[in-house]
C-alpha cells in the first residue's frame, strides 16, 4: 500500500528565475509528509513537477523504476493514474455539478455501469462528508466544500499517492481542523502516500510523519516530524515556531546587516516550545505508518522540550502510547476506545 | 530521510548585474521571433495528433458549435445587411453613370461572395468566437481545471481543443453562407427597391458573373479561418497565467493575432484562387 517517491537533485527554473535547486528527498510509502515554506517559494511548482505537469531542468523523480521527467507521454499518463491531486481551490470543472465532477474520472477511464459509478461516487462523497450537496455547482458552494469535493474526485480512482496543495489555505481554523482530521482518517483508511504542501505551521506541527522546509530556493531540511520540531537550525526553528527572530524577514529574507544588528542585541531565541502529540485517526486507531511518540528523539538521544507530547487532557503520550496500542490490538469484538489526543 | 542543514549559498540568479538589461532585450526578441511561434506550432502539431484519437468528443463539439453560433449569428446578420446595401449604393451610383445598371447584380455578387463575406466571417470568428473561446480556456487554466484534467489522465487538447476547433470551422462555413445570402439579399433590396433597378437585370447579371468556385473558395477560407482562430485561442488561453489579468491579456492578444493571421490567409487564398481558377468574363 502506498508507493515511495524518491526525488534526487531536482532543479526547476522559469527562464532565468530559479525556483528551487537540488532538492532531494524521499517520501516514504504510506506516510504523511508535509512540505512547508513561505508563500511564493515554489511549493505549488514542486507539486506540479511531481506529477509531470512541469518539466524540471535537471534531477530525477523515481516512482518504482520509472523516472517521471523522462517518461514517454504514454507512460506518463499511465503513471499519473497512481496520483490523486487536490489542487488549491479544488479545481472542479465549473460546468458540472459535484456528482458529475466526482464521477468524471470513472466515466472517462473505466467501463463501469452507471449504477457502479453511482455506488463509488456516493461512497467517496460520504467519505468527505458532502452527502446532500452532490447536485450543486462548484460556484454555489463554499471554499471548504470545494476542497472536499476536489478530494473526493482525487480519491475516485484509488490513488497510491495523494498530493494536497494548501488544503488549509482560505479556510477558517475550525474547518482547517476538520480537514486535517479528514486527511489523517483517510491515510489510516487507504494507506496511500500523502504529501501536503502548506504554509500553515499548525498543520505541519500536528499532522505529518515527516516535514520538509523549502526556503531560499532550496530544501533546508527534510526528515521525521520530531527531528524538525526539535531542530536548532535557525530557519527551521524560526519558521516552525512562527518567530520574528531568525533569518526570515518580512521581504523573504533579512539582509546581513539586520541579522548582525539582531546578533548584537543578543535576542535569545528562547526555549523551543513543546512538541505536540500527533493527530490520531478519529476512531482512536493507529495508522500503519505512525511511529510511537518520542521514538526518533530517543533513538538519536535528543531531549524533547519540556511539556512535549502532552495532550489537552494532560495525558503524556510517551507513556500513554503502549497502553493505547495494547488496548487497540484486535481483541475480537472489543469496542475501540474513543478519542486520541485532542488538538 | 536525510538531515541536511546546509550553510546558506547565496546565488540569486536574478542578480544578473549589468548583463540583465541587454539580456532581457535579446530574450524578448528571441521570444517573439522563435520561441512563441515554435510553441504555437508545437501546440498545432499536438492538436493535429489528438484529432485522430478516438473517440471524437461529439457532445463538446455540439455544445461549442451552438455556443459559437449564439454569439455570432446576430452580429453577423447585422454587419452583412449594411455591407450589401453600401456596396450597392457605392457601386450602383458609379455604374449608373457609366450606363451599366444591369451589372449591379454582378458586382454585388463578386464583391460580397468573394471578398466581403470572408472578411465579415473573419471579423466575427476572431472577435466573437476566438475571444470567447480564449476567455473560457484561460479561466479554466488559471482555476487549475486544465491541470486537474491532465492529472486525471485526460488530454485537454483532445477533450477540449479539438472539438472547439471543428466547431469553430463549421460555424465559420455556416456564417460565410449566411453573410453571402444576407448580403446579396440586402443588395437586392437596395438596388431593386430603392435605386429603381429591375429584378430581371439584377438576377441575370448575377448569373453572368457568379460561379460556383467563388462560393467554394469563400467557404474554404471560412473553414481555414475557423481552424486558425480556434488554435490561436487555444494557444493563448492554455498559456494564460497570473490570475484574471492574465486571462484578459490572453484574450486581447488572441484577437489581435487572429486578425493579423486571418487577413494574411485571406490574401494568400485569394491569390491562389486567381492563379488557378479561370474567371468568367463579363
Ligand atoms: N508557469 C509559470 N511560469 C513562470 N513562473 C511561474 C509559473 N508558475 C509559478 N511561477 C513562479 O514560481 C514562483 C513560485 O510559485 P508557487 O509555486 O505558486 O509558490 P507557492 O509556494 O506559494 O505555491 C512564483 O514566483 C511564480 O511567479
Ligand atoms: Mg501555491
Amino acid at each position: 500500500m502506498g508507493v515511495e517517491i524518491r526525488v534526487e537533485g531536482l532543479t526547476k527554473a522559469f527562464g532565468r528565475q530559479t525556483i528551487w535547486a537540488d532538492v532531494s528527498l524521499t517520501l516514504p510509502a504510506g506516510e504523511i509528509s508535509v512540505l512547508l515554506g513561505p508563500s511564493g517559494t515554489g511549493k505549488s511548482v514542486f507539486l506540479k513537477t511531481l506529477v509531470g505537469l512541469l518539466k524540471p531542468e535537471s534531477g530525477h523523480i523515481w516512482i518504482g523504476d520509472r523516472d517521471l521527467p523522462r517518461l514517454s507521454e504514454h507512460l506518463l499518463y499511465e503513471t499519473r493514474k497512481l496520483f490523486g491531486v487536490l489542487f488549491q481551490d479544488g479545481a472542479l470543472f465549473g460546468s458540472m455539478n459535484l456528482y458529475d465532477n466526482i464521477a468524471f474520472p470513472l466515466r472517462e477511464h473505466t467501463k463501469k455501469s452507471e449504477s457502479e459509478v453511482r455506488r463509488i461516487v456516493m461512497e467517496k462523497i460520504d467519505m468527505v462528508g458532502l452527502v446532500g450537496a452532490e447536485g450543486k455547482l462548484p460556484g454555489e458552494i463554499s471554499g471548504g466544500m470545494r476542497k472536499r469535493a476536489g478530494l473526493a474526485r482525487a480519491l475516485v480512482l484509488d490513488p497510491e499517492i495523494i498530493l494536497f496543495d494548501e488544503p488549509d489555505s482560505g479556510l477558517d481554523p475550525v474547518r482547517t481542523a476538520y480537514l486535517n482530521q479528514l486527511i489523517v482518517d483517510l491515510n489510516a483508511q487507504i494507506g496511500a502516500t500523502f504529501l501536503i504542501v502548506t504554509h500553515d505551521i499548525n498543520t505541519a506541527r500536528t499532522v505529518p510523519d515527516n516535514i520538509g522546509l523549502l526556503f531560499r530556493r532550496e530544501l533546508i531540511m527534510f526528515g521525521p516530524r520530531e527531528m524538525l520540531l526539535s531542530s536548532e537550525e535557525p530557519v527551521v526553528r524560526q519558521f516552525l515556531n512562527a518567530r520574528r527572530h531568525g533569518p526570515i524577514g518580512m521581504s523573504e529574507e533579512k539582509d546581513v546587516s539586520e541579522l548582525e544588528a539582531e546578533a548584537k542585541l543578543g535576542h535569545d531565541p528562547g526555549q523551543l516550545p513543546p512538541i505536540p502529540p500527533q493527530l490520531m485517526p478519529t476512531d482512536g486507531g493507529v495508522r500503519r505508518s505512525q511511529s510511537p511518540p518520542g521514538s526518533w528523539l530517543k533513538a538519536h538521544g535528543v531531549q524533547p522540550p519540556p511539556g512535549s507530547f502532552i495532550d489537552d487532557l494532560g495525558r503524556d503520550w510517551v507513556q500513554e502510547w503502549p497502553r493505547h496500542v495494547a488496548s487497540r490490538t484486535p481483541v475480537a469484538g472489543a469496542q475501540p476506545s474513543m478519542g486520541g489526543p485532542g488538538r | 530521510m536525510t538531515r541536511r542543514p546546509r550553510r546558506e549559498r547565496r546565488k540569486d540568479p536574478r542578480d544578473g548585474g549589468v548583463a540583465t538589461g541587454f539580456g532581457s532585450v535579446t530574450d524578448g526578441v528571441a521570444n517573439l521571433t522563435v520561441k512563441e511561434p515554435g510553441r504555437f506550432f508545437a501546440l498545432v502539431l499536438d492538436t493535429f495528433r489528438a484529432t485522430f484519437k478516438w473517440p471524437f468528443q461529439w457532445r463538446e463539439f455540439i455544445q461549442q458549435a451552438w455556443f459559437i453560433v449564439s454569439v455570432t449569428v446576430v452580429p453577423t446578420a447585422l454587419v452583412a445587411i449594411p455591407f450589401g446595401a453600401i456596396l450597392s449604393l457605392q457601386i450602383g451610383g458609379l455604374i449608373r453613370q457609366l450606363g451599366a445598371q444591369s451589372f449591379t447584380g454582378a458586382t454585388a455578387v463578386v464583391a460580397i461572395v468573394r471578398e466581403a463575406s470572408p472578411l465579415v466571417t473573419a471579423l466575427l470568428i476572431a472577435g466573437a468566437a476566438g475571444s470567447a473561446m480564449c476567455a473560457d480556456l484561460g479561466a479554466r487554466k488559471i482555476r487549475e481545471e486544465i491541470d486537474a484534467m491532465e492529472v486525471l489522465g485526460i488530454n485537454p487538447l483532445h477533450r477540449l481543443v479539438v472539438p472547439r476547433m471543428f466547431a469553430c470551422a463549421f460555424v465559420g462555413l455556416f456564417l460565410n453562407g449566411l453573410v453571402s445570402v444576407v448580403g446579396i439579399g440586402g443588395g437586392y433590396v437596395f438596388n431593386v427597391m430603392l435605386q429603381g433597378g429591375t429584378p430581371g437585370a439584377y438576377l441575370a447579371s448575377f448569373n453572368a458573373a457568379a460561379q460556383l468556385p467563388d462560393l467554394i473558395q469563400a467557404e474554404i477560407k471560412a473553414f481555414v479561418f475557423g481552424i486558425t482562430a480556434a488554435l490561436v485561442a487555444a494557444y493563448k488561453g492554455l498559456g494564460a497565467k497570473g490570475g484574471p489579468k492574465g486571462v484578459g491579456d490572453a484574450v486581447n492578444q488572441t484577437v489581435v493575432i487572429t486578425f493579423m493571421l486571418l487577413f494574411l490567409e485571406n490574401f494568400l487564398i485569394s491569390a491562389l484562387y486567381f492563379q488557378f481558377v479561370p474567371q468568367k468574363g463579363m
